[in-house]
């Protein structure tokens, strides 16, 4: 984490002040980073390398639209989880995560009353197909893995996105 | 939907180019103009078919800190701790998964302290343990939907 920081020396109170403005969405105006710029007082030019730089680094992953998959028809997503050998799962996890149809894949800790340290999202249109993707990332995994689960998704309960503004405690 | 709106949708999940004139390009590219696109968008996010628009933050690359986590409810106060959560602004997402862990949720605070405080605090008001699942490796983040 402290690396991370360090990066961000001189700029951090500024990139601060943009996710703070900028979390909840950008309005669709014709100059958008006008729009930033005057909020936080510095220039257009000034904002536009501002927000490269943080793009470059990868603290913004892109200025973009995020679709509600439901909507769009993959009504069905399944987390599936795997209990990989931990020897084994430095390889393994960029392999998974390389498969088309996975769209997050990360190591995660084990821990009493958990024993999977893979993740994996799969989306699909129907139920089919995300079992027929976790068949495929077993078939990758072979000898390496355990145990797995597909935690189904069946009701949205909240979508906001990530804040980091302060919150009220 | 039309076409315009899908070529839209698969165009902006790639992001806004960081030019001078970043709707000029898109409109270019689409064959429109910048007004029809913000419109489309707009109509979009309206209709509910775009949640929202605007930079995706890699969070923990500004200093801040998320979490996986997980509850096991009983079923009979499942809406009500739903409820709980969906009161918090630290939580992110909230889904329902069919498994003895039957809530999953993405806590986002400002630094890391603030994740354990807040999953101290979930924890005090329900009565419940958390399940923390903090990621200890990113193999792949790239959601992209065609349509």
């Amino acid at each position: 984490m402290s690396d991370c920081i360090s990066q961000f020396d001189g700029r951090s109170d500024l990139s601060r002040r943009l996710v703070e403005l900028t979390e909840a969405g950008l309005p669709l105006v014709d100059d958008p980073w006008a729009w930033i710029a005057e909020r936080l007082s510095i220039s257009v030019e000034a904002t536009l390398e501002l927000l490269q730089a943080l793009q470059a680094d990868g603290a913004i992953r892109r200025i973009a639209a995020v679709p509600n998959h439901y909507r769009l028809g993959y009504r069905h997503n399944g987390m599936t989880v795997w209990d990989v050998d931990n020897a084994e799962i430095a390889r393994l996890g960029p392999l998974i995560g390389s498969q088309p149809f996975v769209s997050h894949c990360y190591r995660r800790p084990r821990c009493e009353g958990w024993h999977y340290n893979l993740f994996a999202m799969v989306h699909g249109r129907n139920a089919e197909e995300i079992d027929a993707y976790r068949a495929q990332i077993r078939t990758l995994l072979g000898d390496a893995c355990r145990a797995d689960e597909m935690l189904v998704s069946s009701r949205i309960l909240k979508k906001t996105g990530l804040r980091i503004a302060a919150s009220a405690r | 939907m039309d076409d315009l709106d899908r070529r839209l949708i698969n165009r902006l999940q790639h992001g806004l180019p960081l030019v001078r004139q970043p709707w000029q390009i898109l409109a270019d590219e689409l064959e429109s103009d910048p007004q029809t696109l913000r419109a489309r968008v707009q109509a979009l996010l309206d209709d509910g078919t775009l949640t929202r628009f605007g930079p995706m933050f890699d969070i923990e690359r500004l200093g801040g800190a998320f979490t996986l986590a997980a509850l096991s409810v009983p079923e009979e106060r499942f809406d009500a701790v739903a409820a709980q959560l969906d009161a918090m602004p630290e939580v992110a997402h909230n889904y329902r998964r069919e498994h003895a862990w039957n809530m999953w949720f993405v806590l986002g605070c400002a630094t890391p302290e603030g994740i354990a405080e807040t999953i101290r605090y979930i924890e005090t008001q329900t009565g419940l343990p958390v399940l923390n699942l903090p990621k200890e490796e990113t193999y792949h983040v790239g959601l992209h939907f065609s349509v």
